[in-house]
């Protein structure tokens, strides 16, 4: 069907993967960070779908299914921490959020 | 077919550039759709439809409306945008794009000294995956059942909106 080497398919993810860490060293705001996060971890996930096709097995893709289960639960959690942290600091600023106690 | 990757590819990049530059959250969360879908269609060339199907459902599907329902929430304007604008400054991405093309320098080094293994393309089918996921796999179903669960019972505790207590006397003398 298609003749790539699996070293193209894994740059791309590499790529994806470090567009993803310099939207989380670079972003203040937390929905920012944590779309930055899904990114990466998006990139891993196509890394391992990459790394299944070379050998035509199903356990890359039995792994996407896991990081996909994960991701769902990170995001979930996620959201309800950015949506606690807007009403008690009034901002997204994850600066704001720096105190353990506070 | 060997087109359709590299175009999917070159918008998959273009879209998540677009994403980590953009100010406006939902414009930002609309080109993570794009790349997201782009993903997809990468997974389909590759040979793994059933992984296609489940990116646009879950990770297009209901993972980006749940962020497009918090945006909402949130209600942010024009506001967060000049904030954002504030906070972007040139200065701020020169240290962590150069770090972070560092480290893409040294994988693409180790990538492109590889022995250029070919991928095929073989469609792995649903049945084959399902197969594997619930005889070899089915220790992480179950430990991944077990993390939707604390997933669900974290975002129901932390979601849910605290009421103010007082204490009874302090509340009749705020009353009066």
């Amino acid at each position: 069907m298609i003749h790539i080497s699996m070293e193209t398919g894994l740059i791309l993810a590499g790529i994806l993967f470090s567009l993803g860490l310099l939207g989380v060293l670079v972003r203040r705001n937390v929905i920012f960070v944590l779309m930055s996060i899904e990114i990466m971890l998006n990139a891993a996930g196509l890394a391992f779908v990459v790394a299944g096709a070379r050998w035509g097995q199903a356990d890359g893709q039995v792994m996407f299914i896991f990081i996909l289960t994960m991701a769902a639960a990170e995001v979930s959690v996620g959201l309800a921490l950015i949506l606690q942290i807007y009403h008690h600091f009034k901002t997204l600023d994850s600066d704001a959020a720096s105190k353990m106690k506070g | 077919m060997d087109i359709t990757f590299y175009i999917a590819a070159a918008v998959a990049i273009l879209s998540t550039i677009m994403v980590i530059t953009r100010l406006n959250a939902v414009h930002a969360l609309l080109y993570l759709i794009v790349s997201l879908l782009a993903v997809a269609v990468i997974f389909y060339v590759l040979g793994a439809p059933f992984i296609a199907a489940l990116e646009v459902i879950i990770y297009a599907g209901a993972i980006m409306v749940l962020f497009i329902f918090v945006v909402m929430m949130l209600n942010l304007g024009d506001k967060s945008v000049q904030q954002e604008k504030q906070w972007l400054s040139a200065g701020a991405w020169v240290g962590p794009a150069i770090l972070s093309l560092i480290l893409l320098g040294e994988f693409l080094y180790v990538m492109l000294a590889g022995s250029g293994q070919p991928v095929e393309g073989v469609v792995v089918s649903p049945q084959k995956v399902g197969v594997s996921l619930f005889s070899t796999y089915l220790l992480g179903v179950e430990l991944s059942a077990m993390l939707l669960l604390a997933g669900i019972i974290g975002a129901y505790h932390l979601g849910r909106r605290k009421k103010p207590v007082y204490h009874r006397f302090l509340q009749e003398e705020g009353g009066k």
